[in-house]
C-alpha cells in the first residue's frame, strides 16, 4: 500500500508533465481542429490538407523529409562504427563534439548555414581561393535539405550509437570466428541488432523534418515552403486557429497510421531474434 | 559602428537631459501625481527606453511598458484581454480594425500643449483609416520602395518594373509579407493596394508568379543586409531600413517608384479600457515635445511626423529621401486599410500558391 503510494508521489510530475503540456494542449488543437470560426462542428480543416495547394505542400515535404532521413541514416552508421572501433574516451569525446553544438540555439546553428551558402559565403569564399567556380545553392531546396539534416542528425545519432554500442564485443567476435567479414559483421549482427536505434531516430527525424518551416524559411529563403511552412502562415499571418490545427492534426493523424506500422514491426523482429 | 556611437552619444545626451529635468523637476515635481500608472503597448526598439524614465521623473506616473513583433500579434495579445492595455502603438490597417471594434476612445487633443509640432498632413493622411482624426496620433511613418546598389545598377531607377522586365534576374529581394509584395504588384499595374476586385489581384498574383524565378529570396529584415552585403542588387524595403542601410554602404539608393507605393504610419490610440484618460493624454503630448520626439527619432531613424524635429535635422539628413520623404509621395502613395475578411482569405491562398509554384 505504502509503496504503491510512493509511486504516486513520483509519477506526480509525470503526471502533471502529460496532462498539462501533452493533453490539455492536445484537446485544445482538436477542438480548434473540428469547428469552423464560429464554433459549428466541420470536418474542413482536417480534409483541406487534400486540397490543390496543402496537398502539394504535404507531398513535397514527405520527399524532404525522406531524403534528410535517408540522408541521416548514410551519415549516422558510418560514424557510429568509426566510434565503436575507438575506445571509451576517445567516443566520449567525439559525442561530446556531437551534442556541443546542440546547446546552441538552432535557429543560431542555421543562420550560420545561410552565411556559409550564402553567394558571397564562406563556402564560395574558399571556392575562389581553390580557384573553383561558385555553387549557388543559398535559396533552393538543397540548402533547406542540408539545413534539416544537419539540424537533425545527432537526433538519428545518438538512438543508433546507443543500440550498436549495447552489442557485446564477444558477438562480433564470434561472427568473425564463424567466418563473417566485417561487411558481413556488419549486414548480419549489428545492422539488425540496431535496428530499434534506427527507428526511434527515425521517428524522431522524419516529422520534424516535415514542418522545420524556420529552417525552411531561412535557407531556403522564403521560396520554399514545407507544409510546416503553411501550418504556421494558417497560424501567425492569417489568423485562421481552426485551419491551422486541422492541418496539424491531419498531419499527427498521417504519422499515428504510418509509424507504428515500422516501429511495431522493429519490436517484433527484436522479440524473435531474443527467442 | 557609426551607428553605434551615436547612440552611446544619444543615451549620454538624454541622460544629461533627463538629469537637468530632475533638477528643475522640484518644482514641478510639487505637483505630481504618485501612484498612477499606465500600461503601455509598443513595437520592439521603438520607444527610445530613456524617454520612459524620464517621464516618470517628470510626471510621477508610473509606465508598464509592453511589447510585441508584429500588429498581429499586438492585437492577439490585446484581445485577449490579459493585460489591460491603456495606450497601443500599431500601425494604420490595424487601427482602422480597432476603431471599427469600438476598441479605442477619442483622444482630448484640444488640451494637448505640443500637439502644433505634429505636421497637419499626418492627420490628413491619417483620415484613410480615422476619418475624422479624432483617434489616432501619428509616431512614425514612411514609404516602401526599392533599395538598390549603384555599383551594380547604373541606370537610375524609378519605376517598379525594374523588379519585372527579368534584367536582374537572380538579383532582386522581394518583402516575405503578403500585403508588400501584392502591393508592389499593383501599383505597378496602375491598380490601388486597397483594391478587393479579383480581376485585378489575379493579374497581381501571375505577375508575381512570371517575377518568382528571378526573386533570390523573400526576406523580412535581412532584405536590407544582403544589398548591403552586395549579395542582391535591390530589394524591396521600408524607407527606415533604407536610411540605416546607407549607413553601411554608400552606395546605396533608395527610390519610391514613380507609379507610387504604401505610405504606412504608425499611430498611438488610447483604448476603452484606460482608466485616467488625463495620464494617457500627458503621456501622448510628452511624446509629442520636440525634444522627446527627437531623442525617439534619433533611436529608430525613421521618419517622424514632428516637424519640428524635421527642420532641426541638419540639411544632409533632411535631404535624405529615405528618412525625410518629399512631398511627391503624398501625391501617388497610398496608406493601406484593411480589407474584408474575404479579401484576407483570398490573399492567403494566393500566397501560398506563389510560395509552392
Amino acid at each position: 500500500m505504502t509503496s504503491e503510494k510512493k509511486g504516486w508521489g513520483l509519477s506526480f510530475p509525470f503526471i502533471l508533465w502529460s496532462v498539462g503540456f501533452t493533453l490539455i494542449p492536445l484537446a485544445v488543437i482538436t477542438r480548434y481542429a473540428f469547428t469552423d470560426p464560429d464554433g459549428g462542428l466541420t470536418l474542413d480543416n482536417v480534409l483541406a490538407m487534400g486540397n490543390r495547394i496543402n496537398g502539394q505542400a504535404f507531398l513535397v515535404s514527405l520527399l524532404v523529409a525522406f531524403i534528410c532521413t535517408l540522408l541521416c541514416v548514410l551519415l549516422a552508421y558510418p560514424m557510429v562504427m568509426a566510434i565503436r572501433r575507438l575506445n571509451l574516451s576517445s567516443s566520449a569525446f567525439i559525442l561530446i563534439f556531437l551534442i556541443l553544438p546542440m546547446w546552441m540555439n538552432f535557429i543560431l546553428r542555421i543562420l550560420a548555414w545561410q552565411m556559409i551558402l550564402s553567394d558571397n559565403g564562406i563556402l564560395n569564399h574558399f571556392l575562389t581561393i581553390l580557384g573553383l567556380p561558385k555553387v549557388f545553392i543559398a535559396n533552393t531546396w538543397l540548402a533547406v535539405i542540408i539545413g534539416v539534416t544537419y539540424d537533425y542528425f545527432p537526433y538519428m545519432m545518438l538512438p543508433i550509437y546507443t543500440a550498436v554500442s549495447a552489442i557485446e564485443k564477444d558477438i562480433t567476435e564470434a561472427a568473425r570466428d564463424l567466418g563473417a567479414g566485417t561487411l558481413g559483421v556488419f549486414t548480419r549482427v549489428i545492422f539488425p541488432l540496431s535496428l530499434p536505434g534506427l527507428f526511434s531516430g527515425i521517428t524522431m527525424v522524419f516529422v520534424p523534418s516535415m514542418t522545420s518551416f524556420a529552417v525552411a524559411d531561412i535557407l531556403g529563403g522564403g521560396k520554399t515552403q514545407l507544409i510546416g511552412n503553411i501550418i504556421e502562415q494558417e497560424f501567425m499571418r492569417s489568423s485562421e486557429m481552426n485551419l491551422g490545427s486541422g492541418l496539424s492534426i491531419s498531419l499527427m493523424i498521417f504519422m499515428l497510421i504510418t509509424l507504428p506500422v515500422t516501429v511495431g514491426r522493429s519490436g517484433k523482429e527484436e522479440g524473435s531474434r531474443d527467442i | 559602428m557609426r551607428y553605434v556611437i551615436r547612440r552611446t552619444i544619444c543615451a549620454a545626451m538624454a541622460l544629461v537631459l533627463a538629469m537637468t529635468a530632475a533638477g528643475c523637476g522640484g518644482k514641478a515635481g510639487s505637483g505630481s501625481q504618485t501612484g498612477k500608472s499606465l500600461t503601455v503597448f509598443n513595437y520592439s526598439e521603438y520607444l527610445d527606453p530613456e524617454m520612459i524614465e524620464k517621464f516618470t521623473e517628470e510626471t510621477g506616473i508610473k509606465i508598464r511598458y509592453e511589447e510585441a513583433l508584429t500588429p498581429e500579434d499586438m492585437y492577439t495579445k490585446y484581445k485577449s484581454g490579459a493585460v489591460n492595455y491603456d495606450l497601443l502603438c500599431t500601425c494604420d490597417y490595424m487601427l482602422g480594425r480597432l476603431i471599427r471594434e469600438g476598441e479605442v476612445v477619442e483622444i482630448p487633443f484640444d488640451s494637448f500643449e505640443n500637439l502644433d509640432n505634429i505636421g497637419k498632413r499626418y492627420f490628413d493622411i491619417s483620415k484613410a483609416f480615422d476619418p475624422d482624426h479624432r483617434y489616432t496620433l501619428p509616431y512614425f511613418w514612411g514609404t516602401i520602395g526599392i533599395l538598390y546598389d549603384t555599383s551594380v545598377v547604373k541606370e537610375p531607377v524609378d519605376s517598379w518594373s525594374v523588379l519585372f522586365d527579368h534584367s536582374y534576374a537572380g538579383d532582386i529581394i522581394m518583402q516575405n509579407s503578403i500585403r508588400d509584395t501584392y502591393m508592389v504588384a499593383l501599383k505597378y499595374l496602375g491598380y490601388s493596394l486597397n483594391t478587393t476586385d479579383e480581376n485585378e489581384i489575379n493579374e497581381a498574383q501571375k505577375l508575381l508568379i512570371a517575377q518568382k524565378p528571378d526573386v533570390q529570396a523573400y526576406l523580412v529584415d535581412e532584405a536590407r543586409d544582403e544589398v548591403v552585403a552586395g549579395n542582391a542588387a535591390m530589394a524591396v524595403v521600408y524607407s527606415g531600413e533604407a536610411y540605416l542601410g546607407h549607413e553601411y554602404n554608400e552606395n546605396l539608393e533608395y527610390v519610391v517608384p514613380k507609379e507610387g507605393s504604401n505610405i504606412w504610419i504608425d499611430s498611438w490610440c488610447v483604448t476603452k479600457n484606460c482608466k485616467d484618460m488625463d495620464a494617457a493624454r500627458q503621456f501622448l503630448d510628452f511624446l509629442c515635445r520636440e525634444d522627446v520626439a527627437k531623442a525617439n527619432f534619433e533611436f529608430i531613424y525613421y521618419s517622424t511626423p514632428n516637424d519640428a524635429v524635421v527642420s532641426s535635422l541638419p540639411e544632409e539628413m533632411k535631404n535624405d529621401k529615405a528618412l525625410v520623404p518629399p512631398d511627391s509621395v503624398f501625391e501617388n502613395c497610398e496608406v493601406c486599410t484593411r480589407y474584408d475578411e474575404e479579401t484576407s482569405r483570398m490573399y492567403n491562398e494566393l500566397w501560398k500558391e506563389l510560395k509552392s509554384g
